[in-house]
């Protein structure tokens, strides 16, 4: 699974992109977000306020219960500010 | 059409060629986003816009095409730079061509206040007291909302 952090999620986690193999128990956005907030204190820290955190799953916008699985590019961004 | 680059755009020669030989449009609406040089009374030096490649092309399609279904465009370009960009310069083209004005300019309104909204683009501002991203704002969620 492909994880992408933009604006300071990739500031906070120290990182822009990487690939990872979730524990089988993660089924959806919220539980692939418990997991990554335990790798350390810096995605602690970019997953703390889920209210402003977006994700999007195969670059479309989701919801937190929706479902993630191995291949799936799975990006989390701050509200967008384009325009 | 829409166009995602670092690169500015030359306004005339965009609206000239989105309605070119096309003699059903009968008016061109569009709206230019330029840098501003200040934000929360603070000076802004520069800023720079960051995206998510891939999404950001498909969101923008997405948006293009809702305005075509919504209102009878003859054409319609968005054009959406990134990068680092300072006062002054143009972030952001947004042209709708149609045979009435109505629609041209609800059309124009409309695809603005969508791509603030759901173009994943984020704006790092260089202020005297440092860089900051920029923190979305709920007028722009009211904004989008009113075409729901």
């Amino acid at each position: 699974m492909k994880i992408l952090y933009f604006a300071w999620m990739r500031g906070k986690t120290g990182i822009g992109e990487e690939d990872v193999t979730p524990p089988a128990e993660v089924t959806d956005v919220a539980g692939l977000v418990r997991w990554l907030k335990t790798r350390g204190p810096g995605f602690e820290d970019a997953f703390q306020n889920m209210e402003v955190v977006r994700a999007a799953v195969n670059q479309e916008f989701v919801e937190l219960d929706a479902p993630v699985k191995a291949g799936d590019e799975v990006a989390f961004f701050p509200p967008v500010t384009g325009g | 059409m829409i166009r995602v680059q670092k690169e500015d755009f030359d306004l005339g020669e965009e609206l000239r060629a989105l309605g070119a030989g096309n003699h059903n449009i009968g008016g061109i609406t569009s709206f230019v986003g330029l840098v501003r040089d200040m934000a929360g009374g603070e000076h802004v030096g520069a800023m720079t816009l960051e995206h998510y490649p891939g999404m950001t092309e498909k969101m923008l399609e997405k948006i293009e095409a809702e305005a075509n279904e919504r209102w009878p465009l003859e054409a319609s370009l968005i054009i959406h730079r990134y990068g680092r960009m300072e006062p002054g310069e143009q972030i952001v083209l947004v042209a709708c061509a149609s045979p009435h004005r109505e629609a041209a300019f609800e059309a124009c309104h409309f695809l603005i206040d969508w791509l603030k909204t759901k173009a994943p683009f984020w704006k790092l501002e260089e202020k005297d007291s440092g860089a900051s991203w920029v923190e979305a704002r709920e007028s722009d969620d009211t904004a989008a909302a009113k075409w729901d």
